[in-house]
């Protein structure tokens, strides 16, 4: 038999596709099976949504080495976008998985020019200043959504940019039997619900394969090597300004794809869901699972998305252990005896597979 | 003091041109009066008869009031090895980035073979063709030492993001011949067995050997180096002495390199400029050089002389 000699990036790359496709197996199981209560089969769509947001931001953060802060804003952009596509489009194409697909790439792609129109200024900044830049556009894009009014009947779409407040859903004028999508502050309401776990298993899928195949490219290269040191990269032909912009254009349009999902997951919701806290929370879990670590995001966003939830039984206390976890976390992976620990691990661990590949 | 030294020095006579009536009567246009700069190019014989690959005319840099580089004019042959020597602060290094468009040059002209790279960046100027090493090492440390050199090949493959991200047949294609084009790269330099190392992780020699890896994978047509034998060992130096003259009669590419290490550089070196406070004092052969007064007198003194 030919022996596959694959690359430790490919192997890593080969193992996190398996574990996503092992994990999706085993919660599909048990949720067909009744082994998930109701609220726990509510949280498998957002914990997909947020793992995508994760990967995505971690192609900018750590592959790229920018800190943005205003990730929600891309996820804002491709969810009420997403909305408005399924919901203007629920008559025209009355499959339910069709539509959702649909709205996904619209999300992908309205979040992917709202990466590039932003990119333009904000690349040309780097450290603080952009991370404050980004937050700023964050925030701008959410106060942006909260003006919009839109609503859909047999005419098509109708839309208002409610920039003074002098407007209500009344305005749009809509025919009987038309729809409202979009109200304003309160965002989009009666949204028919048509995102599922599938779905975002195969986005998350597609998300790894974007960024994986990517970080291992010679674009891939070219990101790291504008990270690590953008002297060099420029002497040795690399554009700035080029690859820096595809990897935030490429993270966004992710973000845009999870927002879309995420938005077609609830009938109602509000612009002001993705705000600043949101940003920083996939920033949280991109740091805790480690800056460049694809898997590592994967699974800092399961755990931590998840634990607030499963401390609901200690009511007041909740957020506080939450808290204690997280600065425990941040302790051990950044402590110099601990990672001294884990390297030795590692290669103790990394000996014996070789040895028992050698034997073998 | 004769006429002519004080029309130059009138600095009324902004266009340094002969401001006296010409024979018919008139003032003379600019067009007849300006005079071609003379340029004395101390070319190799080989190289003689076509356009240098780099040219520097009337360069200069000034970081506010210090003329870090003035007047700085010199010609390279197509396959030349020249050196660039100097005391510490010369401006040895501002050259290399003015050549590199690091710093945007105050006054002068750079001509890469004939072509005017005034309006060029960083990135640009070396897709034209000048690859540098740095004084102080920078490699992407974090990165494989086959990685880095992969980033050197940048240029020298050509799938898209697309092709990429769907690992399309010109990907693997692409990916494939460049492996093997950086392990020969690689080799050059006795670095092969170290391919899946991490660059930080190199001794202080290797890692300027890489570095000139890196520069040579983005197939120059002119190499800068920047004191490569620095904190070299004698033996790992006699080594790169070698090297550098094999990279220049396998790649028929020119060098120009900055050195303290006045053995390499008299023995490699065709060509030599010698830099004190930004202008150069003396050029020519090593041994002119050599021999050159104000050189022995300003920049070797009476120790530097003996050794030479
Ligand atoms: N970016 C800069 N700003 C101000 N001064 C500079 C800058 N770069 C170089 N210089 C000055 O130019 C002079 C030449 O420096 P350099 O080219 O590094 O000398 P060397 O010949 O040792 O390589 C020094 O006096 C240095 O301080
Ligand atoms: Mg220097």
């Amino acid at each position: 038999m030919k022996k596959l000699n694959l690359s430790k990036g490919a192997r890593t790359d080969l193992l996190t596709y398996a574990g996503v496709i092992l994990a999706f197996i085993v919660v599909s199981t048990l949720k067909n099976n009744g082994g998930l209560n109701r609220s726990q089969v509510g949280l498998l769509v957002p914990i997909c949504c947020y793992i995508v947001m994760a990967v995505s931001l971690n192609l900018v953060v750590g592959i790229l080495g920018d800190l943005s802060l205003g990730h929600a804003g891309f996820m804002s952009v491709g969810a009420f976008s997403g909305i408005i596509t399924a919901m203007a489009l629920a008559e025209a194409i009355p499959s339910a998985p069709l539509r959702l697909a649909l709205a996904m790439v619209v999300g992908a792609v309205c979040a992917a020019i709202f990466g590039f129109l932003i990119g333009i200024p904000v690349l040309r900044l780097s450290g603080d200043y952009l991370a404050i830049v980004t937050l700023a556009f964050g925030e701008i894009l959410k106060e942006i959504i909260t003006c919009l009014l839109v609503g859909v009947d047999e005419n098509g779409l109708h839309v208002i940019f409610n920039y003074n407040g002098a407007k209500n859903a009344n305005d749009l004028n809509l025919a009987a039997g038309g729809r409202i999508i979009i109200k304003g502050a309160q965002g989009a309401t009666g949204t028919q619900t048509i995102a599922s776990f599938t779905a975002g298993f195969v986005l998350i899928l597609i998300t790894l394969i974007v960024v994986q195949n990517l970080i291992r490219s010679r674009q891939g290269r070219a990101i790291m090597a504008v990270r690590d040191n953008r002297i060099a990269a420029e002497a040795v032909g690399i554009s700035i300004t080029r690859y820096k912009m595809m990897a935030f254009v490429t993270s966004a349009s992710l973000a845009g794809a999870a927002g879309a999902l995420f938005g077609l997951n609830y009938s109602n919701l509000a612009a002001a869901k993705f705000d600043f806290n949101t940003s920083i929370l996939v920033l949280v879990f991109v740091v805790l699972g480690g800056l460049g670590n694809i898997w590592g995001s994967i699974i800092a966003t399961v755990v931590l998305y998840i634990l607030p939830e499963a401390l609901r039984g200690f009511a007041n206390y909740r957020m506080l252990i939450y808290a204690v976890v997280l600065i425990l976390v941040m302790l051990t992976t950044n402590n110099p005896i601990m990672k001294g620990y884990l390297a030795s691990l590692r290669e103790k661990l990394g000996k014996r597979s070789e040895k028992e590949a050698n034997e073998a | 003091m004769t006429a002519g030294s004080l029309r130059v020095l009138n600095p009324q006579n902004v266009w340094g041109a002969e401001t006296e009536l010409n024979r018919d009567g008139f003032y003379p246009s600019l067009h007849t009066t300006l005079k071609p700069v003379t340029r004395v190019n101390y070319l190799p014989e080989r190289d003689a008869d076509k356009t240098p690959i780099l040219e520097c005319i009337d360069l200069g840099i000034s970081f506010g009031g210090l003329k870090a580089v003035d007047n700085f004019n010199i010609a390279l042959g197509r396959t030349e090895i020249a050196g660039l020597i100097g005391p510490n602060g010369a401006g040895k290094t501002t050259i290399f980035n003015l050549l590199t468009k690091v710093y945007q040059p105050t006054h002068g002209t750079i001509l890469l073979d004939g072509k005017d790279i005034a309006y060029m960046t960083t990135e640009q100027v070396n897709r034209a063709g000048i690859a540098r090493t740095f004084q102080n090492i920078r490699l992407f440390h974090n990165q494989t030492v086959i990685d880095n050199v992969l980033i050197g090949l940048h240029n020298e493959m050509h799938y898209t993001m697309a092709e990429s991200v769907l690992r399309l047949p010109r990907y693997w294609k692409a990916e494939k011949i460049a492996r093997e084009r950086a392990l020969e790269y690689l080799s050059l330099f006795h670095l092969e067995e170290h391919a899946e190392e991490l660059a930080g992780s190199l001794p202080y020699g290797a890692q300027r050997r890489l570095e000139i890896a890196r520069a040579l994978a983005t197939n120059p047509s002119l190499l800068l180096l920047d004191e490569p034998a620095a904190g070299m060992n004698p033996s790992e130096t006699a080594e790169l002495m070698e090297n550098i003259v094999r990279i220049r009669d396998t790649f028929q590419i020119a060098i120009l390199l900055i050195e303290h290490d006045m053995n390499l550089v008299m023995n490699i070196c065709e060509g030599i400029a010698v830099l004190n406070f930004g202008r150069i004092i003396a050029k020519g052969s090593p041994d002119d050089i050599r021999s050159n007064p104000a050189v022995v007198e300003a920049y070797l003194g009476r120790k530097g002389a003996k050794k030479l």
